[in-house]
């Protein structure tokens, strides 16, 4: 019964909550290691571009609401999503058109465009707060638990609960058929081979008649996809607010960094590894070894081995020790 | 040479053209200074607020209603038979020490002002206490700096504040977990110093009271994930999570991931947390939690209205009445000390403030000059019934309040 407590608490409060923002963030890198594989420059406008897919997924989310159309138990949003997409979509090429197709044209240093995606991004940031001001927003109906702590507990009748929310699940679900739908298109679509010649050897790529317009484009229709489908899933799971989706930059970053920029399987191992580490490590582990230990050893403490204030120390010295002893990340990406 | 006799000649043009500028702008300067403080005004007070940055939304109302008391004074006479009161405003910026320092030096030196109604934040109100108001003798009562590290700055005697202390807020929280019998509660708080200022405090009163706390723990304002955070305090238990922290940048974040995954279902909040968005979200699910806010009501409050809105001036604003009273004060101090001089203002402010006295309320300025004038005694109450305790800070009234069907609640004020 002990062993059962310890795993459920265990499981509540660590396992699950760092699975469901481990995928958020999976897929915020993912978008960010095909912009730097394929276009090569740090896109910095990442976090603002998630920002605006979901603005225009809650604006559609809100209208599907008032015309009383809905998923039953899923949230809505769901069904705003291709909206979402779409208009992130085109605000993507548009900026690409105006801005970044011009920089291409110089062939400009990376560092250039890092600094152009900076400017991007304050421009974003400007046009998500015109559209949908600077408060938080709830956009989230449909059945918010698929089991709620204090069901679990009456159930099973353990003295923990396990929450699973509806938004935790379907996080993992979509995430999970996003990841797939992307590496079947760029392993076996001509589409996708193209783009990953692309990726690999840019000159070789233009010499076998790839046509480089053609491939930046389809590389920003994904972004856009990607962004949107991860802003929609944070934002149903923890509320939508402009400033915190600029601040989600850092955790993605460091996450595309870990696991090695360029390449996706590291994208995805990266999320996973900061949105652990950030749980983990900072976890007071004094209610499971509770159930666990004899009495006469439990911990008179917290037994936590870092303050929470230190959480996003450990991601990035997680980030450092990585770079440090492997250049290009957990996954072979390209070095920084 | 001719070069040289061209060169020197522009040269003096030059020299003339840089003089000439400086003497139009300093008529200038001059000229804005003369628009603020009207020329009939016999004596100055500074008033220092943060007219420019984050709570600049805020400073335009706080100065009106300060200037508000010394309208009224004026306009019932005068202090002093007779003297008028005139305001001089400069900028604090909040958040820049380095500037709110120039303004206030500005204003004693420059503009010659007797007492200062400033500064805003907690920061820059320590800044010009230390550089500016210590070290040239002139008085300041701030009517918004909370820190309680202001409640130990070595004032000699010339620093008073409206507000109440955030010291004084963490004894009202502990003594309402005493009244409901709570003994363990896990604490987290904005890690700024507002929020680390109010946990301290907080957790000395409580653990003074016999209580115990599981853990405290900061929380950034602004992120989106705080699983870490409520981990923890799940981990550590405790029968309610005292919130010390915004309600608009976190704190309903945690709220929230507390309540999905079970950890805690009852909330003591700080007076950050207080705000109708917090209940509209969250409201239903957080039956019976807790918290408590600075709250002015009873007659000061309905008298501040009546008299703000006959002046046009918006009342409601954050601050306003404790700038009222903070005008007030100062002024009043000048009348029953019977000189306008920076000291004896400062060695007045307590007496008027507090009992024994006539008990005077907003718009009643003019019977409070009377009765001082007479050499009798005032109690001067305010819009927030003013009682300065201590080293000379605002006991405050809170409002404790629960949620009782998703809306606060109102138990008792203390």
């Amino acid at each position: 019964m002990d062993l059962l407590n310890a795993i459920v608490a265990l499981l509540n409060f660590v396992i699950v909550p760092a699975t469901a923002y481990g995928a958020q963030l999976a897929l915020g890198a993912l978008g960010v290691t095909l912009i730097y594989g394929i276009l090569r420059f740090s896109n910095f406008a990442h976090g603002d571009t998630m920002a605006f897919g979901t603005t225009i997924t809650i604006l559609f989310t809100w209208w599907f609401q008032s015309l009383g159309v809905s998923l039953g138990p899923l949230p809505t949003a769901l069904l705003a999503l291709p909206f979402g997409i779409a208009g992130a979509a085109l605000l993507m090429l548009g900026t690409d058109r105006v801005v970044y197709r011009f920089y291409r044209a110089q062939k400009a240093v990376p560092v250039i465009l890092v600094i152009v995606s900076m400017g991007v991004m304050f421009v974003y940031n400007g046009l998500v707060r015109f559209i949908i001001g600077v408060d938080e927003q709830r956009f989230d109906d449909g059945d918010r638990f698929i089991i709620s702590a204090r069901d679990f507990k009456e159930m099973t009748g353990l003295d923990e609960g396990l929450a699973l929310k509806s938004t935790q699940a379907i996080t993992l679900v979509v995430a999970a058929i996003a990841v797939a739908l992307l590496f079947w298109f760029l392993n076996k679509t001509r589409t996708g081979k193209s783009m990953r010649a692309f990726s690999d050897n840019e000159d070789l790529a233009l010499l076998s008649g790839i046509n480089p317009e053609r491939v930046v484009v389809v590389t920003w229709l994904i972004v856009a996809a990607l962004a949107t489908v991860a802003g929609t899933l944070y934002g149903l799971d923890k509320g939508f607010k402009p400033f915190v989706y600029f601040q989600l930059l850092l955790p993605i970053f460091a996450a595309a960094i870990v696991g090695g920029l360029g390449s996706p399987l590291g994208a995805i191992a990266g999320g996973f590894v900061i949105a652990y580490s950030e749980v983990m490590i900072t976890y007071a582990w004094k209610k499971v070894a509770g159930y666990l230990l004899p009495e006469s050893l439990e911990p008179d403490g917290l037994a936590q081995l870092l303050s929470t204030d230190y959480k996003f120390a450990v991601s990035f010295a997680i980030l450092v020790v990585v770079l440090l002893f492997k250049p290009t990340g957990l996954f072979k990406g390209q070095s920084v | 040479m001719k070069n040289t006799w061209l060169a020197a000649a522009a040269g003096v043009v030059v020299i003339a053209g840089v003089g000439y500028y400086l003497t139009q702008t300093s008529s200038q300067v001059e000229d804005v200074a003369d628009a603020e403080a009207p020329a009939e005004a016999d004596i100055k007070m500074g008033v220092i607020l943060g007219f420019t940055g984050p709570i600049e939304s805020l400073t335009p109302q706080m100065a009106d209603a300060a200037e508000l008391a010394w309208t009224e004074i004026n306009e019932a006479g005068g202090v002093l038979d007779g003297l008028t009161i005139g305001p001089v405003r400069a900028d604090s910026t909040c958040i820049d020490n380095g500037a709110a320092t120039a303004a206030a030096e500005r204003l004693i030196t420059g503009d010659g002002v007797v007492a200062i109604m400033g500064a805003d934040c907690s920061g820059v109100t320590g800044a010009v206490l230390a550089n500016v108001a210590v070290p040239n003798g002139v008085p300041m009562i701030s009517p918004s700096a909370t820190s309680p590290g202001l409640t130990t700055a070595e004032d000699n005697g010339l620093f008073f504040r409206t507000a109440p202390s955030d010291a004084r807020q963490g004894e009202v929280l502990a003594g309402i977990l005493a009244d409901k019998g709570i003994t363990e509660v896990a604490v987290t708080y904005a890690n700024n110093d507002y929020g680390k200022g109010l946990s301290d405090s907080f957790i000395s009163s409580f653990e003074a009271n016999g209580g115990s706390v599981t853990i405290n723990a900061a929380h950034e304002v602004g992120k989106g994930d705080y699983s870490a955070e409520v981990a923890s305090m799940g981990a550590a238990g405790g029968e309610v999570l005292a919130v010390l922290g915004y309600a608009d940048q976190g704190g309903p974040g945690i709220i929230r991931a507390a309540l999905d995954s079970g950890a805690f279902d009852t909330f003591m909040m700080g007076d950050g947390m207080f705000a109708d968005s917090l209940v509209e979200a969250l409201g239903a699910d957080m039956e019976g939690s807790f918290g408590a806010v600075p709250w002015a009501e009873g007659d000061g409050a309905d008298a501040f209205a009546a008299i703000t809105e006959a002046a046009g001036v918006n009342g409601d604003s954050s601050f306003t009445r404790e700038s009222y009273d903070a005008a007030a004060l100062l002024a009043l101090a000048i009348q029953a000390g019977g000189s306008a001089d920076s000291a004896s203002i400062a060695e007045n402010v307590l007496a008027v403030a507090n009992a024994p006295g006539e008990p005077i309320l907003p718009g009643e300025l003019g019977r409070a000059l009377e009765i001082l004038a007479e050499g009798g005694d005032i109690d001067y109450v305010g819009a927030t019934n003013v009682e300065l305790i201590g080293p000379g800070e605002a006991a405050g009234t809170y409002r404790e309040y629960t949620i009782t069907d998703g809306d606060y609640e109102t138990v008792q004020f203390r």
